[in-house]
């Protein structure tokens, strides 16, 4: 607790969620760290909002398309894909799909229980660039050409690419499914921003 | 600061042009290119929104805030065209 000013206007700013952790059935606690936080009173509260939506009409998938679905996601860009692997499900789609997902640690890989939920029709593979956990049978280290040559819907079998997660790894991605053969507009991006 | 790409203002488009655009198709004034605005380059608090062609770096959008007014320009687009939904004149 440093400063203690009770603010003249209120100013809405964008914070990132540091941690979720459930309280009871019913009670969440989320930690937000706002990047210009001037302190607070023990018993002040915020208000909270959440963007406005549903807004997008490009970065979307439908069980319509039976291509071969290529997920490819870093960090918190799992978000958006992991949103398409339920509705796939929900759908009761029987499209071919593959994750393939970037993440610092173990501790960092949302929805770690969700994926192993999924069975046939979904592989999930993950690769650890930081570090790895004793035993970890997955990849790891950084994306490239090679992980992706071994994890990736061949080019022949016309699938469809989402990339999402930090814009340097998005670009590098998507660089290099061009190079495995996979056309530009079977390669949809949405990028972050910084790492 | 990162560059993101048109998904990230979605929201932006929708209140200027009242609705979805990102997968809109432009048209850079300058070098031809033609990409779904999704993929077009975008500089946030540049100050302001700035969207750049992703083929040559030029400038195709320009949005500004200024006492609660959006001041839009649009010059470096040679043309933006988006697919009118099912229903609308």
């Amino acid at each position: 607790m440093e400063t203690t000013a009770v603010r003249r206007r209120l100013t809405w700013q964008a914070a990132a969620v540091t941690s979720i952790a459930r309280e009871t059935a019913s009670v969440v606690t989320i930690e937000l760290e706002p990047p210009d936080w001037p302190g607070h009173l023990a018993g002040q509260h915020l208000d909270v909002r959440l963007t406005a939506g549903p807004i997008g009409g490009y970065f979307v998938w439908e069980p319509t398309d039976d291509s071969p679905l290529m997920l490819i996601a870093g960090g918190s860009g799992v978000v958006p894909l992991r949103s398409m692997l339920r509705h796939r499900l929900r759908a009761g789609s029987d499209v071919p799909a593959r994750l393939l997902y970037s993440s610092r640690t173990l501790p960092d890989v949302i929805y770690r229980g969700e994926l192993d939920q999924y069975g046939d029709g979904v592989r999930v593979i993950c690769t650890l660039t930081r570090s790895q956990p004793p035993g970890w049978t997955g990849y790891s280290g950084r994306v490239n050409t090679a992980m992706l040559a071994e994890t990736v819907w061949p080019a022949s079998q016309h699938p469809l690419a989402f990339v999402c997660g930090p814009t340097t790894f998005v670009e590098a991605v998507a660089e290099n499914l061009i190079g495995l053969g996979y056309p530009s507009e079977r390669i949809k991006t949405e990028r972050f921003g910084g790492t | 600061m990162d560059a993101v790409d048109g998904n990230a203002i979605g929201g932006l488009l929708i209140d200027v042009f009242g609705t979805e655009m990102t997968a809109a198709n432009s048209t850079c004034g300058t070098c031809g290119t033609g990409r779904p605005v999704a993929e077009l380059v975008v500089y946030r608090r540049a100050p302001g929104t700035v969207v750049r062609c992703r083929t040559c770096g030029s400038v195709l959008m320009v949005f500004v805030k200024v006492h609660g007014v959006t001041c839009v320009d649009l010059d470096g687009l040679a043309s933006l065209s988006q697919l009118v939904a099912r229903g609308d004149s």
